[in-house]
């Protein structure tokens, strides 16, 4: 098949050595040749995914502005967005069903308590529905250059946690608004959003796997989330609806407490509303915080780098 | 993409005059292998390749009856393709359209599984194409250090070597427009931008598509420089083009694909001029 020819000036064929009777696969081991993409190590991969930190963070700081560059408001729009969906929602749930009772700690504190919910809830929400882009929305940059690929969804839930500390100024204004100063309860938020961001970056990754094989899953993604919206309590108070109006089961009560989007936006209300009642906390609210984050980041940072060598192909 | 064939002549020829003087740039430990390719089979899978994918009631059947798809068909891209790449040289890639040079590319770099033999290749190969887009919501400045970082590079790096990239790029000639999006780019300056990123780091092996063919002739003798360069520090540099020109001045060695198979590999003069023969019947 190949006319070669060993007598040319250039020379693109080595001179006759020992090297010759090497098989292909001995003359690699030689030299120290790897096979071309190949999935590395946990622990190596690990490493690599620490080599490029500061490309997680520029891609997501990139992101974040790159977001809303082309409207005229610009990045405004990422503290309109929630604030609007959350007008929307006192119109709807507040005002029009009857939603503000039963609020932990009074009525009053119906639009802190709803503020909250939209803020630490969208965090999740949209984790998870750019998660499930974060292969196939970057398949230029995944097929031009070599990094690990956990970057891209590590940086998707960075870009979100960045976001919501820019909506935590309107919402810090919003509490204090409403009277709830300042207290040393405020420091839970640490805790609690950092369990959260865990949380979220491994859902991101268990996304980002599933929608660069199955493309269907960013069409199907927004109505799962939406159900999970509902399901979690996000415009009303959640136990106080499910005993009180849906007469339902108290397995069931528990169940809906204990997902992890119910978790962290309890959490965040405990924290930041100034007399909402430990009492209207879920049992185990804080192990469940941790065990989720553990979990579900952990297991997704496994389950993405499973299928490593397969992302970008094809 | 006919890129001035006739006035090329006498950059040609200078360049000639400049490799003889610098003979070739091999370093000083001879014949090491960086890309080892075995009996390389590639196929690609085409979902509704035959029927109409379209079709609603097609999917669902599909789905219903758990079969795979409903006309997968097999494209064999590359049949037993077996090469030894060596340290230091550049490698050019011709061969007619749908050859299976692009593929073959994208094999070494290890973005497409081998159906059958393996490619070994010394560190990780970078892959270098015209379509791969960057992110053009950003400012070329953003890119710019997006791309260094995401090679590799560390911040301290990419601000060391962020003015060479931009100069190189010569994006910044006409105006300040390295601080503007790169959707607003047009495709040459934004293939130019994206070749001074990737050009910027010192890859062991680094793989050209087409690349050089969309830069005007100024920045094309100045990525052939590069590419030069590139090789001087140990690198490996395959280059696939259309533009026998280019392939000329950067390349000493040839593979030519046909079919996907390996139909030569050898000295650049040698099989350019039977490929010159085989294209012009």
């Amino acid at each position: 098949m190949s006319e070669t020819t060993h007598d040319s000036a250039v020379g693109v064929k080595p001179p006759p050595s020992q090297d010759d009777r090497l098989t292909p696969a001995e003359l690699a081991a030689k030299y120290g040749l790897s096979v071309s993409g190949a999935r590395p190590s946990l622990a190596e991969y690990t490493r690599q995914l620490w080599a490029r930190r500061h490309f997680i963070l520029a891609f997501s700081q990139a992101k974040l502005t790159a977001q809303y560059s082309q409207a005229k408001l610009g990045q405004l729009w990422q503290v309109a967005t929630p604030l609007l969906n959350a007008a929307v929602y006192y119109l709807i749930f507040g005002v029009l069903l009857g939603g503000r009772d039963g609020t932990p700690g009074g009525k009053g504190n119906y639009i802190p308590f709803l503020v909250t919910g939209v803020f630490v809830f969208t965090f999740t929400q949209t984790s998870v529905l750019n998660g499930v882009r974060a292969i196939s929305g970057n398949l230029g940059l995944v097929r031009a250059l070599h990094f690990p690929r956990a970057s891209l969804p590590i940086s998707i839930s960075l870009q979100q946690l960045q976001q919501l500390l820019f909506s935590m100024v309107v919402l810090f204004a919003i509490l204090l608004g409403f009277g709830h100063l300042p207290s040393w309860s405020w420091i839970l938020v640490v805790p609690a959003l950092a369990f959260q961001f865990v949380f979220n970056t491994g859902l991101a990754m268990i996304m980002a796997r599933l929608g660069s094989r199955t493309p269907d899953m960013a069409q199907l993604m927004p109505f799962i989330t939406r159900t999970w919206m509902y399901a979690s309590g996000v415009m009303f108070p959640l136990e106080h609806m499910l005993r009180e109006r849906a007469n339902a089961d108290s397995w069931v009560v528990h169940l809906l407490q204990s997902n992890p989007a119910a978790v962290y936006m309890d959490l965040m209300r405990f924290a930041l509303i100034d007399n909402y009642p430990a009492s209207d906390l879920p049992p185990h609210v804080w192990p469940l915080a941790l065990g989720w984050a553990v979990v579900i980041g952990f297991g997704g940072f496994v389950f993405f780098w499973k299928a490593e060598e397969r992302y970008g192909r094809g | 993409m006919a890129v001035a064939e006739d006035t090329g002549r006498g950059a040609a020829a200078e360049s000639a005059t400049t490799r003889a003087e610098q003979p070739v740039a091999r370093p000083s430990a001879p014949w090491v292998p960086t890309v080892i390719a075995e009996e390389l089979h590639i196929v690609y899978r085409v979902y509704g390749g035959t029927k109409g994918k379209g079709s609603a009631t097609a999917a669902l059947n599909r789905i219903i009856r758990r079969k795979p798809g409903g006309g997968m068909r097999e494209v064999h891209a590359v049949r037993g393709v077996s090469f030894t790449a060596y340290r230091g040289q550049a490698i050019g890639l011709i061969g007619s359209n749908g050859s299976g040079k692009s593929t073959l590319l994208k094999a070494i770099a290890g973005l497409l599984p081998a159906e059958r033999g393996k490619v070994y290749t010394d560190g990780q190969p970078s892959l270098l194409g015209v379509n791969a887009a960057m992110m053009n919501d950003l400012t070329g400045e953003r890119n710019v250090v997006l791309g260094g970082l995401a090679m590799g590079m560390s911040r301290e790096e990419v601000e060391r070597r962020y003015q060479g990239i931009v100069d190189f790029s010569g994006i910044n000639e006409k105006g300040d427009f390295i601080t503007l999006p790169m959707r607003t780019y047009s495709s040459g300056m934004g293939a130019r931008l994206r070749f001074s990123i990737a050009a910027a780091k010192d890859h062991d092996v680094l793989m050209i598509d087409e690349a050089l063919a969309t830069g005007d002739k100024k920045f094309q003798k100045r990525s052939e420089a590069r590419i030069r360069e590139l090789r001087k520090e140990a690198g490996t540099v395959f280059l696939v083009s259309h533009n026998n020109k280019s392939i000329r001045d950067t390349c000493e060695r040839v593979l030519w694909l046909e079919k996907g198979e390996l139909r030569m590999d050898g000295p650049t003069d040698e099989v350019l001029k039977e490929y010159d023969k085989f294209t012009s019947k």
